[in-house]
């Protein structure tokens, strides 16, 4: 099953798929800052300060699900000794750090005017701040090493150690007092968030998750043309 | 209505530059990934240039280096 997606056969797709990926989130990225900061209605208690949980939340939880990803796809290379498994770990990571650094900047700036504070250390925040740091760290080990075998090693332990801390962010605003909200959005229960702000907050998930999607193909090609150029160098 | 987006109740300087931030650093991460995918493939083909034509049509026998070269000269 995995030679239907071997990179030399996958990358007619992957090296046109950008421009079609740009143009969808610039479309739906534009509905999107409609919705967030003109047609959503503000909040009863934080009044419009509340937009800025339209770019916070879905960088939380796609920078979440990347290294979620990143983990899984890591494990996988490891047990089916497949390359092409780190080779797409390795392409998601920019992205995943990047939103990871929007959630927590801009979570500092809403901090400001709610709690009257930029930053705390309280759970949700810290354990945000070192999920960073695991992907500072992912980020750093591609640079520095050289032997691919070592590469794979470190990097797959360190996303086994940082996946650790994964449920301690989701649940760090049950499990401990924090200045943190829990969380207005559950797949098993009812949300506590009005249809008026939940329709923005999806159509700007869908745009970061777009956004991420093009960033991801955009490295992923020029990681196959970095092997690719190396093949060259053996011919 | 533009006096109320730009005002937003006293808030706007937060949420405009929170959204600020995150346009700026989709658009700084765009960039910098745009250069390094130009920087690899244009080393591609300066690499492709220099090989002899029995390099050049064995490297060619593969179909993901004709693709590389054709998105090259379509860009």
């Amino acid at each position: 099953m995995f030679k239907l997606f071997e990179p030399n056969k996958i990358f007619k797709i992957t090296s046109k798929a950008p421009k079609y990926v740009l143009f969808l989130f610039i479309v739906v990225l534009s509905v999107g800052l409609v919705e967030a900061l003109v047609i959503s209605p503000e909040d009863y208690k934080q009044s419009d300060a509340v937009r800025i949980m339209y770019v916070h939340v879905p960088a939380a939880w796609i920078s979440l699900g990347i290294f979620s990803s990143i983990t899984l796809l890591s494990i996988c290379g490891f047990v089916f000794r497949n390359k092409n498994f780190f080779l797409i770990s390795k392409s998601l990571a920019p992205s995943g750090f990047v939103f990871n650094i929007i959630a927590l900047v801009t979570g500092s700036i809403w901090g400001k005017p709610t709690w009257g504070t930029w930053w705390a250390w309280d759970a949700r925040i810290t354990s945000m701040l070192i999920l960073a740091l695991f992907y500072a760290m992912y980020l750093i080990v591609w640079r520095i090493y050289d032997k691919e075998e070592k590469v794979y090693k470190i990097s797959t332990f360190i996303t086994i150690l940082g996946i650790i801390n994964v449920p301690i962010i989701k649940y760090s605003v049950d499990w401990w007092n924090t200045l943190h909200q829990p969380a207005s959005i559950n797949i098993l229960s009812k949300s506590s968030i009005h249809s008026s702000m939940l329709y923005p907050l999806l159509i700007m998930t869908a745009a970061f998750a777009l956004f991420s999607l093009l960033i991801f193909l955009m490295k992923y090609n020029t990681e196959l043309i970095k092997i690719k150029n190396k093949g060259l160098d053996r011919l | 209505m533009i006096n109320e987006l730009l005002f937003m109740n006293g808030y706007a300087v937060y949420v405009l530059s929170a959204f600020s931030f995150t346009l700026l650093s989709f658009l700084g991460l765009y960039l910098v990934t745009k250069m390094q995918f130009v920087k690899e493939q244009n080393k591609f083909v300066a690499k492709f240039g220099s090989l002899t034509t029995e390099q050049a049509n064995s490297a060619k026998s593969q179909r993901i280096n004709k693709e590389i070269l054709a998105n090259v000269t379509n860009n």
